[in-house]
């Protein structure tokens, strides 16, 4: 069996019987880190923290303790919703879903299953960022509000399990998507561009090794076009590329299954990413029955127009139209996907922009030049020891001529290193462009004497050597001569 | 002593100030009242030491000019209340031996009004039942007995320790809570007044939950003014409870007044139903007189969906407690057994053990009705069912102020005698449609049967009208002339 990878085809499993297209939805579990605090508790939800220090009354479901929403939780789940050009329904509830668990200290997790927070909205996502045409919108079914559950420790103890009820009651945010996805990369890019538009909203911080996004991955196959088959869904991944590989593998086992004259069953699986298998976890006939109904101990959620207002216009500008106003400042299409695919490098560029940097000029810089260094040095872009202003400093340099770039990159290096200023930099150690033509003449002169038999060369006709000419200048020269000046000049003196 | 614990709230309260006895001679005539009544297993916990300290705390602040209104009154605590420190079991297996680190709002605020604790009343388990037999203490013995009988009477349920307290005089005032009659049955079976006031009136913080969307905490005590004085201090808003309600508690005391001028009372033709003893009737016959002759005006009204009323109670209430019963699973308080099972074996060891006859009943009842392919046909209806009840009610009280009606369907009957549960059930049904209203609603004495066994009438009010609910028990007090009183045999 053969996974047809082409970017520009749909993807198709290629099986024993023909070719099969795989459907994809995802259920995408994000946390409100924005909120400090627990869904229905005034707990901490800090990462890391010992076991069982973030547990109040409330989330160890002590008796007779009560839950009170949190507001920031919900305005948060609001303007995501809005961030996802979602409908907010005005008034929702919340309803229990009942199953015994022992990281479940209530015996039921709150949640909204029948009038949830957020109905349908979409995502647009790009399959090839230098593509325009590769775009696709994702449809969203829901957002609702429900508590996490706390974790089980079976490593403490010979014989027992512990339990640490920190993540208990934490808020989270299941977005649900349709089934609209059609390959792992699909599922990816959809994976990757919501949880740029969480953490533009700043909702989520999308940190997946941390626990605060994961999704559910549903997956079915069928032949092109035809009925959606049985899905499996396959439990918290926690990673884009685990949820590729996922889709994938599940894709490929279906239909394998399938075309051995087996049946797909309706059940919930779990990955393992260390040998890249999922396997079954229970079927539709073992499914809890939750038995939901409406949490008698919260009233309903009435959104009133002041909330909504401040949510939306706490909004901040997302990446789709901070996107297109990039490409409308003449950044191309591609630099201006890679500067507002993470809010961070977006709210940096930002900065450099409104610092008076020209866009275009800012944009090849920022993605060739500051991302290199970076790299390199392994730090983010946050973190960077370069600030947005004292770049605009460095590339206001270049533009007026005071310097040439291949200055600017040594000028650079030298910021990095040393946090000082571009200007004083080049000022302190004379780094100013010169197009003092005596000097310059004077510097070819020796060129032109050093090189005789080059320049017998060059003018027997092997004119690729100018390049050599200009070098050599410019190497005399520190780099500090103003290079048109030293084409114009070469070419005078060599006829 | 024994004068003491004859007087009402509004006595003592009174007495305190006027410097004819101290709190400490209170609360010591309490506590030995108290524990002299083991007979009765109204207390499942005492604690003389708690009265004893709020005692002295008031006497201290005695003639200060704002002593708190409950200064110096030692007070029983029914088991569902959470008590920092001492005690609180829901009157269940699964809790023996739980101290919250935690007080309710409830009996925070009586503290607050300078109330001391006399001890832990017995009750229902988990305030499921209406006999007090359900509890794991075992039962509450009626101080009541009929005319030349010494059969052990019920004193209701299932807040019966806490009437059984006030009509032994064991407690000056206690509080109860209210499901689905839980302080208006035993109010009625042991000759005292109980209020439920409107849903979200008190907080259930800090209250074991049965039924979330029905629980009410309410007082019980000798008089209708003793009851205002108790539900003030317990009523207000608490943002711990979501469904606590954000408004101003009434001057419900200083307000009382018995002059019933320009009021409509309702009574409703479907509360005449058969199988009711005629003394029943004619009591409820009686009210309406006493009503009239305070200056009401009785009309007929109709609350059509009534017969609907405890088929629908017992729907909802236990769907509720089969989930809000689910957190006692042996992990991380009370009783854990831990079965040979490995989690789930741990799970049915432990609510095997834990939980008795009756709330394993309920448990079962809700679970199925909330259970998939059943849902629609039990709870949504229910649900619907609800809301016609409550419709009932509010076209009701456009014709009336407040509703009379009898309490329960019988007197107190006999420890064993009711072993069927559907006719445990039916002592609510007068009491259960309130409840699903979420209506104020009143249980005070009206005469003794012919057993002389107490019986109540039942006053239900217009939503956050508390007021005339109490005004009307106060006409009925008064003109009932209920001064009967247990002859001691314990």
């Amino acid at each position: 069996m053969v996974v047809m990878a082409d970017a520009s085809a749909p993807f198709r499993i290629r099986g024993e019987t023909g070719d099969w297209e795989v459907v994809v939805g995802l259920e995408v579990h994000a946390q409100v880190t924005a909120s400090k605090a627990k869904l229905f508790s005034g707990a901490a939800t800090a990462f890391g923290a010992e076991p069982n220090t973030q547990v109040s009354l409330v989330d160890a479901a002590m008796p007779g303790m009560l839950p009170v929403p949190n507001r920031e939780c919900i305005r948060q789940a609001v303007r995501t919703g809005m961030a996802l050009e979602a409908k907010i329904n005005r008034w929702s509830r919340f309803d229990r879903k009942n199953y015994f668990y022992a990281d479940l200290p209530q015996g039921y997790q709150i949640s909204q299953l029948y009038h949830p927070l957020v109905g349908e909205g979409e995502i647009e996502v790009l399959l090839d960022e230098k593509d325009e045409g590769s775009a696709k919108r994702i449809g969203i079914e829901r957002i609702h509000v429900e508590q996490d559950a706390g974790k089980l420790m079976h490593d403490q103890h010979p014989t027992m399990s512990y339990v640490d009820l920190n993540r208990c009651g934490v808020a989270l945010m299941e977005i649900v998507s349709r089934p609209d996805m059609r390959s792992p990369a699909e599922a990816g890019a959809y994976l990757r561009k919501l949880r740029a538009i969480l953490r533009y909203v700043g909702s989520c911080d999308g940190n997946m090794e941390e626990g605060s996004m994961r999704a559910d991955v549903n997956v079915s196959v069928r032949r092109p076009g035809a009925e959606f088959g049985t899905r499996t869904e396959t439990k918290n991944v926690n990673s884009v590329r685990f949820v590729m590989a996922v889709v994938e593998h599940e894709a490929k086992r279906q239909v394998e299954l399938l075309e051995s004259g087996g049946k797909v069953t309706q059940e919930t699986r779990l990955y393992d990413p260390d040998k890249n298998v999922t396997r079954s976890l229970r079927s539709k006939e073992d499914a809890h029955d939750y038995r939901y109904f409406p949490d008698p101990d919260l009233l309903p959620l009435e959104l009133d127009d002041e909330f909504l207002e401040e949510c939306r216009s706490s909004l901040p500008e997302l990446p789709d139209a901070k996107r297109k106003r990039f490409e409308d400042q003449g950044i191309t299409p591609y630099n201006a996907g890679v500067l507002t695919a993470e809010v961070e490098t977006a709210r940096w560029f930002d900065a450099l922009l409104e610092a008076g940097a020209e866009p275009k000029q800012a944009a090849n810089w920022v993605v060739a030049e500051l991302f290199g260094a970076l790299n390199r040095r392994g730090e983010a872009i946050d973190k960077s020891p370069v600030a947005p202003e004292q770049a605009a400093e460095l590339l206001a340099l270049v533009a007026d001529g005071t310097i040439s770039g291949t200055i600017a990159k040594q000028v650079f290096e030298i910021m990095l290193e040393s946090g000082e200023g571009a200007a004083a930099i080049v000022e302190q150690r004379g780094l100013k462009q010169t197009s003092d033509t005596g000097a310059i003449d004077a510097e070819i002169d020796k060129v032109l004497e050093a090189n005789a038999d080059k320049v017998a060369e060059y003018k027997s006709g092997k004119q690729q050597l100018f390049g050599f000419f200009v070098g050599q200048t410019m190497k005399a020269m520190q780099g500090k001569a103003n290079p048109q000046l030293v084409n114009e000049r070469l070419r005078s003196k060599l006829g | 002593m024994s004068e003491i614990t004859s007087k009402t709230i509004a006595e003592l309260r009174a007495g305190l100030r006027a410097g004819e006895f101290s709190a400490r001679e209170i609360a010591e005539a309490y506590n030995a009242a108290v524990a002299a009544s083991k007979l009765l297993n109204a207390y499942t916990v005492e604690t003389p030491e708690d009265a004893l300290a709020a005692a002295e705390a008031a006497d201290k602040a005695r003639g200060q000019a704002d002593l708190p209104s409950l200064a110096g009154i030692p007070l029983g605590i029914k088991d569902l209340f959470a008590t920092r420190g001492v005690d609180t079991t829901a009157g269940s297996n699964i809790l023996k031996g739980f101290k919250p680190p935690y007080e309710s709002t409830v009996t925070a605020n009586l503290r607050k009004a300078g109330a001391g604790m006399l001890g832990k009343l017995n009750m229902d388990e988990f305030a499921m039942g209406s006999s007090n037999e359900t509890s794991a203490y075992g039962p509450v013995i009626s101080p009541w007995r009929r005319k030349g009988s010494n059969v052990g009477l019920t004193p209701g349920g299932s807040s019966g320790g806490s009437a059984a307290a006030v009509a032994a005089e064991i407690a000056p005032g206690v509080t109860g809570t209210d499901t689905g009659g839980s302080i208006r049955q035993p109010a009625a079976f042991v000759g005292i007044s109980g209020i439920k006031p409107t849903y979200g009136r008190c907080s259930r913080w800090g209250i074991v939950a049965f039924a979330s969307s029905l629980d009410q905490a309410g007082p019980m005590a000798k008089t209708v003014r003793d009851c205002a004085i108790l539900l003030e201090a317990m009523a207000g808003f608490d943002p711990k409870d979501s469904t606590s309600l954000d408004l101003p508690v009434p001057q419900w005391e200083k307000n009382l007044s018995s002059d019933l001028r320009g009021k409509r009372v309702g009574i409703p033709r479907e509360y005449r139903i058969d199988g009711v003893p005629d003394d029943i009737n004619a009591l409820w016959d009686r009210g309406i007189e006493w009503l009239k002759d305070a200056g009401a005006t009785p009309v007929e009204i109709s609350l059509p969906h009534t017969k609907y009323a405890l088929p629908t109670y017992y729907i909802i209430a236990p769907a509720e407690a089969s989930s809000n019963l689910a957190r006692y699973d042996g992990v991380r308080y009370g009783l854990r057994e831990t079965g040979n099972d490995g989690l789930d074996g741990m799970y049915s060891a432990t609510r095997e053990a834990g939980f008795g006859a009756e709330v394993k009943r309920r448990v079962m009842i809700g679970t199925y009705v909330l259970s998939a392919g059943f849902y629609d046909a039990y709870f949504t209806k229910a649900q619907k069912v609800r809301t016609l009840i409550k419709q009932d009610f509010a076209n009701a009280f456009k014709q009336c102020d407040v509703i009379l009606t009898p309490t329960a369907p019988s007197a107190a009957f006999g420890i064993g005698e009711t072993t069927d549960p559907l006719a445990m059930y039916l002592n609510d049904v007068f009491a259960v449609p309130a409840s699903l209203a979420g209506l104020p609603a009143m249980s005070v004495p009206g005469g003794l049967d012919a057993n002389g066994l107490p019986l109540g009438l039942h006053l239900i009010g217009n939503e956050l009208d508390e007021q005339t609910v109490l005004d009307a028990g106060l006409a009925i007090e008064e003109r009932a002339g209920f001064t009967a009183r247990p002859e001691k045999w314990w």
